[in-house]
């Protein structure tokens, strides 16, 4: 048996290495929110062309949380077939054991051109297991044309966001007679994406970040009601009632159909509203969220994806070839100057043809670098179960289900269950 | 299903357990070997796919398990279930959220088994008397039983939607409601809404059976009873419900069990919501959305053992007897 073995791997090896060495089928999982996919399928034909090997695209679903727990089954299960993950900002900790260190296969001077935080956030025990691809923010877009009709300014804060708000949907309403058109619209279905919302409107009232650096629960105090309550005096008013079934891109198509004064989105919106076709091109300015209050400040929550490179590949050193190319300063470029989205390369944002195709890129250095980080960080494995609590209880606010303080009181007593099983 | 296969494992092994004792010649014990031989295929086959996963479920309710790495399992004794940290208790006991769908559980339970049998006793009385088209009747009856859950869940929840739904279209068609209603979405509708399909799903199994038992019923008692000239209700409440009482306690018991355990209708209705999360969809957040594979467990033992103390008590109080006798 140990003599015919032997040789028969070793034959085994050898072809493997021959094939390696010849063309590699790799399969990519991309998102396809807004331009998502045509770009990634672009740039991966590109480097199929350029290097002979042959790129498969998957796509996932849309919501972050659905899309966790496919690759989380996927990657469970050791499954092969794909080679390539776009993972979120709060995933790398989560799911680190099942990726390849892109270390050994990525120079570092190339690392480092990257914001140095996030790749410090995909850094997990010192093994790199994603690389940048663009990174986000939460942003106020709104509708130039109207602010400008009224003579009004672009709000500095979430009171006079949602006066304005009132005051264009009523002025608006009165006069085309239709009742189409609402004031703001947001990310607020029951989803990942809710919780980001929610979290900048707490946190720029001060109310921090519900769970603070030292995983102490920050919730009991009386900024994160009012912040809450706030919210959902929206809803019905600035809002529309069904915006609480709102993803990225529900309140993208409300807005960019004219039928939304401000939107809160992520900054692949900007290409998309401004894009061909789309009625409000040309309309729109983009700002900072607004204050919470006198006192508060704008605050923008961190997003933004990764490639990983699956342990389970059969192609390991191609795929995170693919990666290096895909994360490299032309891809990123590309992806900004038609998809507007953010780069990870530090030098492109001094890029005189992005700051002028894009003008949007010019003020994001500052958003991007005081971007407040969920904590994913700090509660480790129980991130998933923090993030469903919070968002059940704000969209249980948002709906009227219960005052904003009781069901506080609730999240706070999930929390503190989760965080002394958890230890954090 | 599994439960019905054990009960028939224990009826035989029990026959075969006093059969050994009384008499040890020769023959009584190649028969007992002979109804072991006969048995064990079906009791290796409950042991791998009812025994094996209910003991690996016990056993990860005592561990930290987690769903992206089972083999890093560590023991914790009972600190899934409850324990006591800095002045603190927690684990699923300790959870509001537990507490609250055990409670759902229980409410479901109860009001859907109870309108299920009375509305499948009228069903099945319906259905004893010969008429014309009896057998076509009786099988029409049978398809909301027929039709998979997660199907009909699915076609119910389209037609409660709130905005599109036919059922809301019909209500405001004929003046009943003046606005359309969230029925799936709202805390006060959404128990409504699950009940009321349960009920339209399992009445016909409810009727089913007890159809199985009006029909074996003596007719001498109702020749007696048509003679003394006793009145049509009397003769349903002094004859016929005493007489089929033993075929509805069996009834209840297999509708109680399925409706303690339930999680596709309410899952597919309502997902997640507090307003209806049964222990079953509970147990499902923990060991999947939140991958916490140990704390869910726990959860699944604690649903296991509610279930069994469900129907020790009816058994007891009812005192329900599956022999027949």
């Amino acid at each position: 048996m140990m003599h015919s073995t032997v040789p028969a791997f070793i034959l085994g090896a050898l072809m493997a290495v021959s094939f390696a060495a010849s063309a590699v089928e790799l399969t990519i999982s991309c998102g396809a929110v807004g331009q998502e996919r045509a770009l990634c399928e672009q740039a991966t034909a590109a480097w199929a062309k350029q290097t002979g090997h042959k790129v498969t695209v998957t796509i996932p679903s849309d919501r972050t949380n659905e899309r966790y727990f496919q690759y989380l089954v996927d990657l469970g299960a050791g499954d092969s077939r794909t080679d390539i993950y776009q993972i979120d900002v709060i995933w790398p900790r989560l799911l680190a054991k099942h990726f390849v260190d892109l270390k050994p296969y990525i120079p570092p001077e190339e690392i480092q051109r990257h914001f140095p935080s996030i790749v410090t956030n995909n850094t997990v025990d010192g093994r790199l297991v994603g690389m940048p691809w663009f990174t986000d923010a939460g942003m106020l877009y709104y509708r130039k044309d109207l602010l400008e009709k009224y003579g009004l300014p672009v709000p500095q804060d979430w009171s006079e966001l949602a006066d304005t708000a009132l005051y264009i949907q009523l002025q608006e309403r009165k006069a085309s007679g239709s009742g189409d058109l609402w004031g703001y619209v947001f990310q607020g279905a029951p989803y990942e994406g809710l919780s980001c919302n929610a979290l900048e409107w707490i946190a720029s009232y001060g109310g921090g970040t519900v769970i603070g650096a030292d995983g102490a629960i920050t919730l009991d105090n009386p900024l994160v009601v009012m912040a809450l309550a706030r919210a959902a005096s929206w809803i019905g008013t600035v809002a529309p009632p069904r915006v609480l079934s709102f993803n990225e891109e529900d309140a993208r198509q409300t807005f960019q159909l004219g039928n939304a004064v401000f939107m809160r989105n992520w900054i692949y919106a900007w290409a998309l509203v401004n894009g061909q076709g789309s009625p409000v091109a040309g309309k729109v300015g983009v700002a900072p969220l607004p204050r919470g209050g006198m006192k508060g400040m704008s605050a923008s929550t961190l997003g933004g994806w990764q490639l990983a490179v699956s342990k389970y590949s059969k192609n390991p050193a191609v795929a995170a070839e693919l990666v290096r190319y895909l994360t490299g300063e032309a891809v990123q470029k590309q992806r900004a100057l038609i998809g507007s989205y953010a780069p990870t390369l530090m030098q492109l944002y001094d890029d005189p043809e992005l700051a002028a195709t894009q003008p949007i890129f010019s003020s994001l250095r500052p958003i991007l670098d005081n971007a407040v980080a969920r904590p994913a960080t700090r509660t480790g494995d129980s991130y998933m179960a923090v993030t469903t609590h919070f968002w059940e209880v704000v969209h249980a606010v948002l709906g009227g289900r219960g005052s904003a303080i009781t069901n506080l009181s609730g999240l706070q007593e999930q929390l503190r269950l989760l965080k002394t099983r958890g230890n954090w | 299903m599994a439960t019905a296969t054990t009960e028939l494992a224990d009826r035989a092994l029990g026959a075969a357990s006093i059969a050994a004792p009384a008499q040890k010649s020769h023959l009584t014990r190649s028969r007992v070997r002979a109804a072991w031989l006969f048995l064990a295929p079906m009791l290796i086959l409950l042991a791998m796919v009812a025994g094996w996963p209910l003991f690996r479920t016990i056993w990860f309710s005592f561990t930290d398990a987690n769903l992206s790495d089972l083999s890093s399992a560590k023991f914790i004794g009972f600190e899934n279930y409850l324990a006591y940290n800095d002045g603190e208790w927690y684990g699923v006991l300790a959870d509001g959220e537990w507490w609250n769908a055990v409670w759902n559980t229980l409410k479901f339970s109860v009001v859907s088994v109870t309108i299920e049998t009375i509305l499948g006793l009228i069903v099945a009385l319906v259905l004893n008397a010969s008429f014309p088209g009896r057998s076509l009747v009786r099988a029409a009856v049978l398809i909301p039983w027929a039709i998979p859950t997660i199907v009909s869940a699915k076609m119910w929840s389209w037609m409660m939607h709130d905005q599109f739904g036919i059922l809301n279209h019909m209500l405001l068609g004929v003046g009943l409601i003046s606005a359309p209603l969230a029925w799936t979405a709202s805390p006060d509708l959404a128990m409504t809404a699950v009940i009321m399909v349960d009920v339209w799903k399992t009445t016909p199994f409810m009727a089913l059976l007890i159809l199985a038992a009006l029909q074996m019923l003596p007719t001498d008692c109702y020749e007696a009873a048509r003679v003394d000239g006793i009145h049509p209700v009397r003769v349903f409440f002094k004859v016929t419900l005493p007489l089929i009482r033993p075929a509805l306690m069996v009834a209840v018991i297999f509708r109680l069990l399925d409706a303690l355990r339930i999680f596709d209708l309410i899952y597919v209705l309502t997902s997640n919501s507090k307003d209806t999360m049964s222990m079953s969809v509970y147990a499902r957040q923990q060991l999947v959305d939140f991958q916490s594979v140990g704390y869910g467990s726990a959860a699944s033992t604690l649903l296991f053992l509610t279930v069994g103390l469900c129907v020790v008590l009816y058994i007891t109080f009812g005192r329900v007897r599956f022999d027949g006798r």
